[in-house]
């Protein structure tokens, strides 16, 4: 994974100096609010509901046990003993106190971790793949153009104060699993008839108000051209872009108002004027940071029939097995989803114990790699196979095992109004009754893949629109209402969920989510057909049907 | 307006003043004028009056492109400080359009974003907020002075064999 080299340490204690002076002329009054929030936001700190809330960037969702330590460390002596992993692949810490903020930053740098452009209307954590570098699909590995990238972007003189906040995701393999369709710039890794490496890039796709799926503005983006083309993008967005209204500051506004080719052509005319200049990525640096990703020194596969004496004889290990594992490019590999979803429980929440034991794990099986999915679980990119029993043990014994990876009970939520000041309506509550109804092992795998995706408000954090069904809280005349998508997906084939019809109450969107269920069971060809498949084959109706009679 | 202008690390007088529209051109002295307005003139001003052009947030700074040459000051706008289309407009016109002459940031200008228009080609601030003012004097610029990007910014050195890590050397 990617080291610091001294002026990347340089750089982040810099960076820690200048937000201490920040959070110091706050304090003292030489800052008003108005002019510390987008500061404070570019170093990742909200302020929410209860308290601060200090977002810590996980670099494209990969770490290492000191790193993950470091974090525990964190949840416990500033929060309350646990962190909230999250849908770009961070950590949020939701109870830390702004004097002590440059003290964290402090102990993070030790740790070469910050929290640098995790908010604030900039260009975000670059977010990839989770299984990048271990996934036998994959054509090249996301996490090196990531890390250019977020070298590129980090206090950028002229894209820090974007009309709205920009978001671009890598994936590198055909199969998306970083959702790059959704995002304002979305890039996946290709090859071209001459086996050279490029990118095809989606613009303009996006959540929120107004759910997008992304526009595909190059077929084949050589990747000596990457950084000038996406400086390109966000001059004509920085300039162009909507600043009336914050609803509508987005780029996928800005695409959809403008027209996809005017803007395209826009784009090619900035790209034009400065490439091949100073922003070609030379072939060595590529190779430089690719050095960095390179695979660990994989072991010679191990005893496999200990992994299949497992499935005959450990309880739960076959459910486990079939469901957290993906395969690996490497003989006798795996990679193995710890899932942050135990049934009932707050999605994506771990604690200071469990980081720890996670970081044990990543050290003694996975050689000390630790990825956060941006489905809010964790991951252990490279695990021999005839380990995964022993691993399996572990995480029993603290409460990671559940066996739930893509499965109805591995819902996607925002923190809702139990923390956020944005939120109209609760999500994780509904998300933990919603898995306690299907909890059980037997239901989950009757019903197969199903992505159940929660939002509080239609800022849609939970990213709702793109679940197989999603689920919206607003506010009506002061009671929570539930509206309920179907069809979502974040994937290849990526499309926005329709609204199915009137919204439930807060008692009954549990009912309303399972009858979606045994509508869905009803009518499937066999169990091959998934959820999202049986849908995009019959439509709304016999969900209509189900939920609200013939009318 | 401010009666100082912050440049090469002192304030001294602002000799420019800025018309609005509707006044009539003075018949001496510097002023600037809108881009609209300095286009209608052609870039002509009466003799002994020197023109100097505002580019607002909005405004779209190739339309001076002719005109380059002879202009002794642009002014970026910043209406607020979170209103970021300056810094593509400086950037623009100091690097896509080769503008060698002063480049001044006016409006809502604070220290926390001085070294960014810096970076972007801006050389001179018109400063109205006493704290970003006491900063500025007592030389407290605050800044990360690694850069990892490169600009086509002079006086940026690579830094090591990073071809895009910079350092301010000016």
């Amino acid at each position: 994974m990617y080291r610091y080299d001294e002026f990347d340490r340089e750089f982040v204690l810099a960076r820690v100096a200048q937000f201490s002076d920040q959070v110091r002329r706050r304090l003292a009054g030489d800052l008003t609010e108005e002019q510390f929030k987008p500061l404070r936001l570019m170093n990742g700190l909200y302020l929410q509901l209860h308290a601060y809330m200090l977002r810590v960037a996980v670099p494209y969702g990969t770490m290492n046990a000191v790193q993950m330590r470091k974090l525990a460390h964190i949840a416990r002596k500033y929060d309350r003993g646990y962190g909230h992993f999250t849908t770009r692949q961070n950590i949020q810490f939701n109870w830390p106190r702004l004097d002590e903020t440059p003290e964290i930053l402090s102990e993070l740098a030790e740790v070469e971790m910050h929290a640098i452009q995790t908010s604030g209307n900039c260009i975000r954590n670059v977010t990839a793949d989770h299984f990048a570098g271990a996934a036998a699909d994959e054509i090249a590995d996301p996490r090196v153009y990531a890390e250019i990238l977020r070298q590129w972007s980090s206090l950028h003189p002229e894209f820090s104060f974007l009309p709205r906040k920009f978001k671009i995701a890598i994936t590198g393999a055909p199969h998306d699993r970083a959702a790059v369709q959704v995002h304002d710039i979305g890039l996946q890794l290709a090859r071209n008839e001459n086996g050279e490496t490029g990118f095809i890039v989606y613009v303009g796709g996006g959540l929120g108000r107004t759910p997008m799926v992304g526009r595909k503005v190059r077929d084949f983006l050589p990747e000596a051209d990457l950084l000038a083309y996406t400086e390109a993008i966000l001059r004509v967005y920085n300039l162009y872009g909507r600043r009336d209204n914050k609803y509508k500051a987005r780029i996928k506004i800005l695409v959809h108002e403008t027209g996809l080719e005017e803007l395209k052509a826009d784009i090619e005319r900035e790209f034009e004027a400065i490439r091949g200049g100073i922003l070609t990525l030379p072939k060595d640096e590529v190779d430089r940071i690719e050095a960095y990703f390179a695979a660990p020194a994989f072991k010679v596969p191990g005893d496999e029939r200990l992994f299949d004496a497992a499935i005959e004889t450990m309880p739960g290990f076959a459910d486990f097995a079939r469901q957290n594992l993906n395969a690996h490019r490497q003989p006798g590999y795996t990679s193995l989803t710890i899932s942050l979803k135990p049934i009932g429980g707050a999605p994506g929440d771990a604690s200071a114990e469990q980081m720890e034991v996670v970081a044990d794990l990543a050290e003694k099986y996975g050689h000390n790699e630790i990825r956060v999915s941006h489905e809010q679980n964790l991951v252990l990119p490279h695990v021999l196979k005839s380990d995964v029993p022993a691993v399996y043990q572990v995480l029993k014994e603290h409460g990671l095992a559940e066996a739930n990876a893509g499965l109805v009970t591995d819902i996607i939520a925002c923190p809702g109004m139990d923390y956020c000041a944005l939120a109209t309506a609760r999500s994780i509550p509904v998300a933990q009754r919603i898995s306690e109804r299907f909890g059980t092992p037997e239901r989950q795998k009757e019903i197969g893949d199903l992505k159940i995706k929660i939002s509080g408000c239609i800022n849609a954090c939970g990213h709702h629109h793109v679940g197989h069904i999603g689920i919206l809280g607003v506010e009506k005349k002061g009671k929570e209402f539930y509206q309920i998508t179907l069809g979502g997906s974040a994937d290849e084939k990526s499309s926005i969920g329709e609204i199915v019809g009137r919204g439930f109450s807060y008692e009954e969107v549990v009912d309303a989510v399972e009858t979606v269920v045994d509508t869905y069971l009803n009518i499937r060809n066999g169990e091959e057909e998934d959820f999202l498949q049986a849908y995009r084959r019959v439509g709304e109706a016999p969900f209509k049907e189900a939920l609200y009679g013939t009318q | 307006m401010s009666d100082t202008i912050y440049r090469n690390g002192i304030f001294s007088a602002n000799e420019w003043i800025i018309l609005d529209d509707e006044a009539d051109l003075p018949g001496d002295g510097k002023a600037m004028v809108s881009l609209d307005r300095f286009l209608e003139l052609g870039g002509t001003a009466p003799e002994g009056l020197e023109l100097g052009v505002v580019i607002r947030a909005g405004d779209k700074a190739e339309r001076l492109v002719d005109h380059l040459a002879a202009v002794p000051v642009i002014a970026v706008d910043f209406p607020k400080f979170s209103d970021g289309r300056g810094y593509s407009s400086a950037r623009l016109l100091r690097e896509k359009f080769g503008y060698r002459g002063e480049l001044r940031a006016i409006g809502d200008v604070l220290i926390d974003q001085i070294p960014f228009m810096i970076r972007c080609g801006i050389d001179s601030f018109e400063i109205t907020h006493a704290p970003t003012r006491r900063a500025l004097e007592e030389d407290r610029l605050n800044e990360v002075p690694i850069y990892l990007q490169p600009v086509g910014r002079e006086g940026e050195v690579p830094l090591g064999t990073r071809p895009w890590a910079r350092r301010r050397v000016a």
